[in-house]
């Protein structure tokens, strides 16, 4: 067996399958998309070639040039250069380009040899490339460019074998090192089109398809048109796919809490068992099928290559509330979870663009807000068909995501406003050619999702709901007491207490104590609210029942809207820290959330309370 | 003619890129990106609030481009070219 790892670093344009190779190559299940800008960090793997040498892989962000103008582009170029911290020249470039795309592709080719680094370079996506009869002589191709080159389908399995023997075997001699000026970049572009002529045979410069397609969907009408119609079919397709699977669970659990609680004897440990795991996580874990129908839709537009034509038709308005197109995208995973979205702002050119990016980021609904909305929504809106077709608990959720969007808007405004910003905000954004997502994609994609909620459920969330109905059930009440034993319980004091802060926004002491550990992760506040009317035994068929029992309309809506805009969860203001390396930004995120969800939720409560 | 001025559909070809200011990344971007002499260019769809920003085929390839970076690119005509 060879003892020597050989470092191996994958490069080349956006979007051109880098992070698929490596998935395929290591094993991995790194988030794959169809747009430009998906991977912003670099990331490790490894794997054991058929010699049985180690390999390990770089999976780097894409570039369209080595002359780096923001933070991801940045970490590609140090690599390759050898100048990142803690991170040797890998001993291999592996230069992946595109092979429908190769005018475009080649020229970072080129750039990269110039780097005088063995290079190996993977014609990706040979498939599509077949199927438009697009003709490559890749003999021809590999005399001219004095690489090696090899062809790949990284979506497919056995896809990089050509690869695979090629990084196995001898490594190739490196190409002289050549300085890098004006002229020489002209001369690129000139290589390319002399390798072109010789090698490239491509019936048409565009598919077909993606020409057929784009006609509708930018349109400046149609295409607006579009745009709203999936979004909304998004949460209808929540709501009328997701609720009934909701509602089994949610039989389901307390079914199992009530035959626990017959095997047990009654005590503190029947009450945790039924009133904390079935109760509280049970409730949580209801919200699964929601969540996963959400990100099925999210996941097929990712892969599909919908979403930069999106961001097309929305830049203009972007602009106007001082954002670049490119905020779209880092926004728009937001709505899965801010942490990513927030680490996708890397791919923001402009530091300031970026910085605002970050701050309205955590105003998108993300995922975690969704079993918070789908009780309070079930529990307070009555299923009624508006215009005979849209379920109005639907067109409240749409609502609450707009909220949360024109939110941001009015924030990204004053920000505008504010830092008088007069300078420019670059967009140059590539649209990508539509792809029909891969049902393994997908599957693999919702795995992982439900397995991330799984996951809080039976760590963080689990946690919280066990010290909450601690806090709910001890001390016991006292000798002779008059009141519900829960009132006299550290959950009643502390809520209580807190009282005095939310009672102007509606919120009563149970939800009031629900909010401390929904800052930790907003599902808790579902599992907390189930676990605290459980213990004090007000949540009679289920706590959707409970809660229209106990608090009104009014409180609902201002608890909706609370949740729209308030500065949770812990790990975003963290990843705030991390990413602007500053407190400050992470105090001002804090303060501006806090003062917008307090707003509006007063105005909301008491503008609900003054027409009921 | 800069390419923000192109007609939606009008075959051209691309003169060069104009810097807006000293060392300006954007041009050197859109060189990058292969708005160099000769390269054929074609406005496929424009936004719409505006018609900004503008799509424009070159190579393979459709970027989006605002009308601030597209007015860096000046163009002529194909059958001048």
């Amino acid at each position: 067996m060879s003892a020597s790892t050989l470092r191996i670093a994958l490069v080349g344009n956006p979007n051109c399958g880098k992070t698929a190779l490596f998935n395929l190559l290591t094993g991995g299940r790194q988030k794959v998309a169809n747009y430009a800008g998906v991977t912003v960090e670099r990331k490790e793997g490894r794997f054991t070639a058929p010699s049985g040498r180690v390999l390990q892989i770089l999976d780097l962000p894409g570039t369209y040039s080595l002359d780096a103008n923001s933070p991801d582009e940045m970490i590609t170029r140090d690599v390759c250069a050898g100048n990142y911290p803690g991170e040797a020249v890998p001993d291999l470039i592996v230069c992946v380009a595109d092979a429908t795309n190769l005018r475009l592709h080649l020229r970072f080719v080129l750039e990269v040899k110039r780097l005088g680094r063995p290079v190996v370079l993977a014609l990706n996506m040979m498939d599509t490339a077949r199927q438009r009869g697009i003709v490559i002589d890749v003999p021809e191709l590999q005399r001219r460019l004095g690489l090696p080159v090899v062809e790949t389908v990284a979506v497919k399995r056995g896809g990089a074998q050509a690869l695979i023997e090629r990084v196995d075997g001898e490594v190739p001699a490196a190409a002289p090192v050549q300085p890098d000026d004006a002229a020489s970049r002209a001369d690129l572009h000139a290589q390319v089109r002399e390798l072109l002529a010789a090698t490239l045979t491509m019936p048409r410069a565009t598919a077909a398809i993606d020409d057929t397609l784009d006609r509708w969907a930018l349109h400046p009408v149609f295409g607006l048109a579009i745009l709203a119609v999936v979004m909304f079919l998004v949460f209808q397709a929540v709501y009328s796919i997701g609720k009934p699977m909701t509602d089994a669970i949610a039989d389901g659990f307390d079914w199992m809490g009530g035959h626990a609680a017959t095997l047990m004897p009654a005590g503190p440990l029947q009450s945790l068992v039924t009133d904390g795991l079935f109760g509280g996580l049970g409730t949580v874990l209801g919200f699964l099928p929601e969540i996963l129908v959400l990100f099925l839709f999210i996941i097929v537009l990712e892969e599909s290559g919908y979403l930069p034509r999106a961001a097309f038709l929305l830049d203009r308005l972007m602009l106007s509330v001082g954002l670049t197109g490119r905020s779209f995208i880092p926004l728009l995973s937001s709505f899965a979870c801010a942490i990513p979205g927030i680490m996708g702002t890397r791919s923001i050119t402009d530091p300031r663009d970026r910085l605002t990016t970050i701050l309205i980021a955590p105003l998108m609904t993300c995922s975690a807000r969704l079993p918070v909305y789908a009780l309070l929504i079930g529990a307070f809106i009555p299923i009624r068909y508006v215009f005979g077709v849209f379920n109005l608990q639907g067109v409240v959720l749409f609502t609450l995501y707009l909220a949360g969007i024109l939110g941001a808007m009015l924030v990204g405004w004053v920000m505008k406003h504010i830092r008088r910003d007069k300078s420019e905000h670059a967009l140059m954004m590539e649209l990508p050619s539509y792809r029909v997502p891969k049902l393994r994609d997908v599957a693999i994609g919702l795995y992982e999702r439900g397995m991330i909620f799984l996951k809080r459920l039976t760590g963080v969330i689990l946690g919280l709901t066990v010290l909450m109905w601690f806090l709910s059930t001890f001390p016991g009440a006292p000798e002779g007491a008059t009141r519900p034993a829960i009132e006299y319980s550290f959950a009643g004091y502390i809520g209580r207490g807190l009282q005095y802060i939310f009672a102007p926004i509606g919120f009563n002491w149970q939800i009031s104590l629900a909010l401390i550990p929904a800052f930790a992760a907003r599902e808790t506040a579902v599992a907390a609210l189930a676990t605290v009317y459980l213990v004090g035994g007000e949540a009679a068929g289920g706590l959707g029942h409970a809660l229209a029992g106990q608090i009104s309309l009014a409180s609902a809506l201002s608890l909706l809207v609370w949740f729209a805009y308030a500065p949770q969860c812990m790990s975003t203001l963290a990843i705030i820290k991390r990413e602007t390396d500053s407190w400050r930004n992470v105090a001002i995120s804090f303060g501006y959330m806090f003062v917008m969800a307090y707003t509006a939720s007063f105005i909301v409560y008491q503008v609900a309370r003054a027409l009921a | 003619m800069r390419l923000s001025e192109l007609p939606k559909g009008a075959p051209a070809v691309v003169d060069r890129v104009h810097d807006a200011h000293a060392a300006d990344p954007i041009a050197q971007r859109l060189r990058d990106l292969g708005f160099v002499d000769g390269e054929p260019v074609r406005v496929v769809a424009v936004g719409p609030m505006g018609g900004d920003p503008v799509l424009i085929q070159i190579g393979f390839t459709r970027f989006a481009l605002r009308k601030a970076e597209a007015s860096r690119v000046s163009v002529r005509s194909e059958a001048a070219a």
